[in-house]
């Protein structure tokens, strides 16, 4: 496919979501591209689970510590005003609504904003980090393919894999388009370029909310 | 006059018995007591409960810290929140010759931490309405629906610090603390693996991440692995 926006393109986006000053916690997967893409005049502070708030970026061969990794176990470096915990300090800032934003990876979403991440039928199911922050973080964006590799909607009417968190999910950004998740139902926000409205009701499994155009 | 520090390892774990519930410190392979993991190893100590965030890490095709545990069929049970990345677990798991207990991340470390702290339970909103709170006694406190998660306790606590005092004061580096100030807290018997055991009095008091109280043994790890370049 060539319409669309690819990986990079779905994390600047992404990006763009992230304020001056946040504390922001980064999915396993695509979400940790997002690093890339903050604005320079932006101070953010990246939240890994494993006990660090100021990671810099992924760690090049010579500045590697075997005690100093992300949440996806590899290796890291920190950022000045960084600071290290323990796990259960690590949650308190997680469920106790101390940080902004977590950008994640789905299996599915559903209109309501349910999320399903953690296991599939199946799967040896593994939770890590996952439900803690959806409990927790104030805002929740996922940023996924819009359909499965075999063509099948993520975005769906009910979830059918094990749900992760209920109405957790705020907006829905992926290689077709961005979607407002809102108590009205899931909200047409954006058109990644050379995709067309029509595309994306067909690669959905819910009803979407197509505002008019201005 | 106590002297909490062994000589080795081997010397520190030698009354771990077989069906030993042990905590283990460590997120993937940061922070993890690789000596006493090695001198478990070659004790050959079985059925063993682990209670760790990772059933061991995967670097390229080989894994290390608990996994070999696994692969050799130690473990009875394993109660943690990230088992999926470890092939030596998932053989054993698919072959139904070990026990998953799941449990969210920061529920584990909060359900540790509340053994440490005389906690008998606690309400919290992780895993609200999934299948991990099937069984749990549900409240609506304030309109949201919390689960009742109770303390996890242990036998022993294998932890790893940066540095010790001979005193049993521990630090942490980096993400190297994660589970372990935790699990220090919480079992029946603490052995802590440190890079470096200095005398009583050349840490700074001030800095302290585990206070003595909480540290049994203590001993100066024999080798400690990079693995990263």
């Amino acid at each position: 496919m060539t319409a669309g926006m690819n990986e990079k393109d779905m994390a600047r986006r992404a990006a763009a979501e992230i304020g001056d000053g946040y504390y922001v916690n980064l999915g396993i997967g695509m979400p940790t591209l997002v690093l890339d893409y903050v604005p320079a005049d932006k101070l953010v502070f990246f939240h890994t689970e494993n006990g660090l708030l100021g990671m810099g970026g992924f760690a090049q061969k010579g500045e590697t510590h075997p005690d100093l990794v992300d949440a996806a176990k590899q290796p890291v470096t920190c950022i000045q005003g960084a600071s290290f915990f323990a796990s259960d300090i690590s949650f308190a800032m997680v469920r106790g609504g101390h940080i902004d934003l977590a950008i994640m990876g789905a299996y599915q979403v559903s209109e309501k904003g349910d999320l399903a991440n953690w296991t599939a039928p199946g799967m040896l199911p593994s939770i890590g980090g996952a439900m803690d922050i959806v409990a927790g973080v104030r805002r929740i964006i996922v940023m996924m393919t819009h359909t499965t590799k075999d063509g099948r909607p993520k975005i769906v009417k009910k979830l059918t894999y094990p749900v992760t968190g209920y109405g957790c999910v705020s907006m829905i950004i992926t290689n077709l388009c961005v979607l407002d998740v809102t108590g009205e139902g899931l909200v047409l926000k954006e058109l990644a370029p050379g995709v067309s409205a029509h595309d994306v009701i067909n690669s959905t499994g819910a009803a979407l909310i197509i505002p008019e155009k201005p | 006059m106590v002297n909490k520090v062994y000589k080795s390892s081997a010397e520190a774990i030698s009354d771990v018995k077989d069906g030993a519930v042990i905590m283990f410190g460590g997120f993937g392979l940061a922070g993890i007591p690789q000596n006493l993991i090695r001198a478990l190893y070659k004790k050959g100590t079985r059925n063993i409960t682990v209670i760790s965030n990772n059933p061991g890490s995967r670097l390229g095709d080989n894994e290390y810290g608990l996994a070999p545990l696994f692969k050799e069929g130690r473990v009875r049970k394993f109660i943690g929140s990230y088992p999926a990345a470890t092939k030596s677990f998932k053989e054993l798991y698919d072959a139904g010759m070990v026990e998953l207990e799941l449990v969210p991340q920061g529920t584990l470390a909060e359900r540790i931490r509340a053994k440490g702290s005389g906690i008998g339970g606690f309400y919290v909103k992780t895993g609200a309405g999934t299948l991990l709170a099937e069984g749990k006694e549900t409240r609506a406190i304030n309109g949201e629906q919390y689960i009742l998660e109770y303390p996890l306790e242990a036998d022993f606590a294998f932890v790893k610090a940066y540095k010790s005092d001979r005193c049993g004061n521990l630090v942490y580096r980096y993400t190297g603390a994660n589970f372990n100030p935790l699990m220090a807290m919480a079992a029946a018997v603490t052995i802590a693996e440190a890079e470096e055991v200095v005398d009583a009095g050349e840490l700074d008091p001030s800095t302290i991440h585990t206070p003595a109280i909480f540290v049994d043994r203590i001993v100066k790890g024999e080798r400690y692995d990079r693995w990263y370049e």
